[in-house]
């Protein structure tokens, strides 16, 4: 499989950047890399698609952002989960799990349907 | 580093955008070279791995800008809502100076709301019928002979509309009906009644839909097959009690079944239209055909065509008028009334010789807001120089100055939102209270409401208010020099004694304002005085009058005569000889009412120019009526000699006898009508026919005994109290004749009153906002007199201590308070000169440089300053110096 070309599917990218975010505060550069890692190298995203995410997040009050130093001493933006951007994970995992379940069914089905009865 | 301070100073967006993808594309650098990328390969590849940089930063900083925009109305809310917790919480802790100044912005604005609405129903607003615009009323000009002369006879009606072109169609109504003329029978004792007769196409032509049934059709303008009628409303309502299958029965009026085909609408008040003060309970169809010989009796109301400008109706009414006939039946009356026909918009008819006054109203109000608003000033002033230390204090913790302002606007717009709310409650009692005035003769009084309109003034006003005057006292504080305030603590520092010199401006030109409300009250006040010393020709006082019904049928008119003679007479013998009475007679019509004029006597063996003869007012009386008008002649009275077989007599007024006869005595000469000869016996004095204020025309009586009278009002001159006498004039009509209705018995004074009720109303109104702006006024005065005693204890104290005497101290502060009165009175007296100007339309009788009234308001100003300044120089003289001494 082309893994550089694994699309991201409306939405994915939030959830992603949320779960990210649950071991602690990131600047956007560690979130890509932390992605990018934790999935093996098979999510790549381009990258500039990261920022204009992470500010739509912030403006829904699901990130709190934060001036300070990066790891080597640069100005970076830190990124930080709010209580509200929690549940929004917790919620988000739940449909994004059902979501697979019911797309795992589907395809893994090996006959059609038995016909609906009507009532 | 540097940026995280930098945003002390304002967010910066763009900056921030730039800052955090600059970083991470260095991040991806320092990995791609930590695996071995040559550097400037790296930066390639970093950007590459990136996408479309600049794109990504121009989301960045909408988003971010919009972000921020976001943020600071959250801020300014925030910060506004913590303003109201704490004006809220200051106002409560001074429930003295909240009340007093929400009592004085609630009675200042909730004039104001009552003013407007009844500016905004009687000038603003169109008239309630539909494309009301298009409705005129047709009339000689105004200044001719007033309403007297405004209608025209049957035939020059017909002839009016149907050669206009102007006009979809033309109504109007019998003009000359009198209060309860209408006598409602078999249902238990009769009642009296009020009825109108009108042209059929009357509601039609004013869009008036009934209520409940149907209008006239056009065969029953035309004395129909029986005799129908309309029933208004509130009469429906009353009498009937609100009947839902009245439409179609018979009510007996006068005698006469008469059948009700329909019920006008609740919105319909004719009285409120076209005669102020008066209610009319029944509608009749006009017989036009009936009418033709009586002379001018109907008004004319006409609907342009769509598009139709008044001036062009004026020039087709002037190619119409010289090819009228006042009588078809005599062609010398044809272009009688050339020039007479000029129509005007009828809304202009109704309410504009209100407009004057009503606008001089208005102005009053506004004046009374502007005294209020200034009075709120200069206690907000007072307020915030007593917190001069706690702006200085939040200002030394960080508050900006536009902070601090707008929490002195935030206070001042609590108190104006609470006077507003108190005021509006003020006003919806007096709207109510004005709306059921009905003895007041004012247009459209009954329509008087509060409305979408009247409440989007509430808002205005109160918002105008409270900035306007809030503003002031925030930016003298905020101009202010945080150091120097909170220093300023011992007395006569600068910043007090600076303040106080605003604040005796700000008194200065209220008590001119005031000074201006209370010289224009006052000229009013005096023209009024001046209207009641009219003499009217009678005296109402003592005299009262009740309609009389009788029954002169008979099958001759002269029969009729002789029998309507004996009939009157036996009433006025009857109602003689009751204990109290000192005259009585009947008369068709009464001062200050309606009238007629049949026709245009000449004197006899003279010749006049057309044109220079009057129409006389006509009366049709009988003996003693003059009499019992308190109303004086030389000649003689009518007798009950004077019958239908004796010669023919006419009393004529004192303008009617200079016409005819001027520089000879006018009794025993004689009046030709047509072919007829009527000696003048008597001259009269002149009766005010129409209004007190207004001259008199020419008037003729003729006696009821040789003339019809169309209806009879038997007039009472009494040397006890009116009302004491009802009852007994009212049984003996009862037992001449059982079917008489218990019409009031009322006093003729109540006609004169409601003549100058119009005059009355604005000069209570006027006199009353010139109570409340003097009110204001002294408390303005009383607030600055007294604080500046406060602020200057100590110093009267080591007066004192020093020897100066009670008496000393005392005279100073009135001095004190006498020269801001003094200054403001100056300013007011020329402010008032102008609007005295402004206003002379209005006054009569009175000039605008009416001396006495100048010199009473300086008095009454003087007093109450002296008052207002008592009080706080009988606490100065109270000081005590040990104790003023030690608190320093």
């Amino acid at each position: 499989m082309d893994t550089a070309k694994l699309e991201f599917f409306r939405g994915t990218l939030d959830v992603l950047i949320l779960k990210a975010l649950v071991w602690g505060p990131l600047h956007g550069y560690a979130i890509t890399s932390l992605i990018r890692r934790q999935s093996d190298d098979a999510l790549l995203l381009e990258e500039g698609t990261l920022y204009p995410a992470l500010w739509r997040l912030e403006n829904k009050g699901w990130l709190d952002a934060e001036w300070g130093l990066s790891e080597n001493n640069r100005k970076a933006k830190f990124y930080k989960l709010t209580t509200e951007g929690r549940r929004q994970l917790r919620h988000e995992v739940k449909t994004w799990e059902a979501y697979a379940t019911a797309v795992a069914k589907v395809l893994a089905a090996t006959q059609p349907p038995l016909p609906e009865e009507v009532a | 580093m540097w940026r995280r301070y930098s945003r002390l100073f304002g967010a910066d967006p763009a900056a921030d955008v730039k800052d955090e993808l600059r970083f991470h594309l260095q991040a991806k650098i320092d990995d791609l070279v930590a695996q071995g990328w040559a550097p400037d390969v790296a930066r390639k590849e970093a950007e590459r791995q990136f996408g479309d940089l600049r794109a990504v930063q121009k989301i960045g900083v909408r988003m971010g800008e919009k972000m921020e925009r976001r943020k600071r109305l959250k801020d300014y809310w925030n910060d506004s809502l913590q303003d109201v917790r704490y004006t809220f919480r200051t106002l409560g802790r001074d429930p003295g100076f909240a009340a007093v100044s929400i009592l004085i912005l609630a009675l200042a604005i909730g004039a104001n709301i009552a003013v407007f609405s009844v500016v905004n129903t009687m000038l603003l607003r169109p008239l309630p019928f539909p494309d009301s615009r298009q409705l005129v009323w047709i009339a000689p000009p105004p200044n001719a002979c007033g309403l007297s002369c405004a209608t025209y006879s049957a035939d020059a009606y017909e002839e009016f509309r149907d050669q206009s072109r102007a006009y979809q169609d033309v109504t109007g109504y019998m003009a000359f009906g009198t209060p309860d003329n209408l006598r409602l029978t078999g249902r238990g004792e009769p009642e009296p009644a009020t009825g109108i007769d009108v042209i059929g196409n009357f509601f039609q032509v004013l869009g008036v839909q009934p209520a409940m049934g149907r209008l006239f059709t056009s065969e029953e303008s035309h004395g129909g097959p029986h005799p129908v009628a309309l029933l208004a409303n509130a009469y429906w309502r009353r009498q009937f009690n609100g009947d839902p299958a009245i439409v179609g029965k018979a009510v007996e009026l006068n005698g006469t079944p008469i059948t009700v085909v329909g019920v006008l609408p609740d919105s319909f008040d004719f009285g409120a239209v076209f005669s102020p003060g008066a209610k009319v309970d029944v509608f009749t169809p006009l017989d036009l055909n009936l009418e033709r010989n009586w002379g001018n009796i109907v008004t004319l109301i006409g609907r342009l065509k769509p598009g139709v400008t008044v001036a062009q109706a004026l020039d087709d009414a002037n190619r119409v008028a010289p090819n009228i006939y006042f009588n078809t039946k005599y062609p010398d009356t044809l272009g009688r009334y050339k020039g007479d026909l000029i129509p005007v918009p009828l809304k202009d008819y109704i309410t504009g010789k209100l407009r004057r006054s009503l606008i001089a109203l208005w102005c009053a109000v506004g004046v009374i807001l502007l005294i209020a608003g200034v009075n709120l000033s200069n206690l907000l002033l007072s307020r915030a120089v007593a917190r001069a230390k706690e702006f200085a204090v939040r200002g030394a913790l960080g508050a900006s100055r536009g902070r601090i302002v707008r929490q002195l606007l935030m206070e001042s717009l609590v108190l104006s939102g609470a006077g507003a709310a108190v005021g509006l409650g003020l006003a919806v009692m007096i709207i109510a209270w004005l709306a059921h005035q009905g003895a007041v003769a004012l247009p459209l009084l009954s329509s008087l409401r509060i409305d979408g309109q009247a409440l989007g003034w509430t808002v205005l006003v109160a918002g105008f208010t409270a900035t306007s005057f809030g503003l002031l006292p925030g930016l003298r504080i905020a101009s202010g020099n945080l150091q120097e305030m909170l220093k300023d603590t011992g007395p006569g520092a600068g910043l007090g004694r600076k303040h106080e010199r605003v604040r005796a401006a700000l008194v200065i030109f209220e008590v001119a304002l005031a000074c201006v409300l209370l010289v224009s009250a006052g000229l009013l006040l005096r023209s009024f005085v001046k209207v009641l010393d009219v003499d009217l020709g009678f005296q109402p006082e003592r005299a009262a009058s009740i309609k009389v019904e009788y029954d002169d049928t008979a099958p001759t008119n002269e029969a009729s005569q002789t029998k309507r003679g004996e009939i009157f007479q036996q009433i006025i013998a009857r109602v003689s000889a009751l204990p109290g009475v000192e005259a009585a007679g009947i008369s068709d019509y009464l001062p200050l009412g309606p009238n007629r004029e049949w026709d245009q006597p000449v004197p006899k063996g003279k010749i006049f120019d057309p044109g220079e003869l009057p129409d006389p007012l006509v009366y049709v009386i009988t003996p003693g009526f003059i009499r019992a008008m308190g109303t004086r002649m030389h000649g003689r009275d009518f007798t009950w000699a004077d019958g239908p077989h004796s010669e023919r007599v006419v009393l004529i007024n004192a303008s009617a006898a200079r016409v005819y006869w001027p520089g000879e005595d006018a009794v025993g000469k004689i009046l030709m009508r047509g072919t007829e000869e009527d000696r003048v016996v008597g001259v009269v004095d002149d009766i005010h026919e129409e209004t007190v204020e207004g001259g008199t025309g020419s008037q003729i009586y003729y006696p009821a005994m040789q003339q019809v009278p169309s209806d009879a009002q038997l007039v009472v001159r009494t040397s006890l109290p009116p009302a004491t006498l009802a009852s007994s004039v009212l049984r003996a009509l009862r037992e001449l004749n059982p079917n008489q209705p218990a019409a009031e018995f009322r006093p003729v004074q109540t006609i004169v009153d409601r003549a100058v009720s119009p005059r009355r109303f604005f000069m209570l109104l006027v006199a009353a906002f010139a109570g409340l702006g003097l009110l204001l006024a002294a408390l303005g005065i009383y607030g600055v007199i007294s604080y500046s005693v406060t602020r200057q204890a100590q110093a009267i104290g080591i007066r004192m201590a020093l020897g100066a005497s009670v008496w000393r101290v005392q005279s100073q502060v009135l001095a004190g308070t006498m020269r801001l009165a003094c200054a403001g009175m100056v300013l007011g007296t020329l402010l008032a000169l102008v609007v005295a100007r402004l206003i002379s339309s209005l006054l009569f009788g009175t000039s605008s440089w009416d001396l006495p009234t100048y010199f009473g308001m300086a008095l009454a100003l003087l007093m109450v300053a002296a008052i207002s300044g008592y009080i706080p120089a009988r606490r100065a003289s109270g000081v005590n110096p040990m104790e003023v001494l030690r608190s320093n």
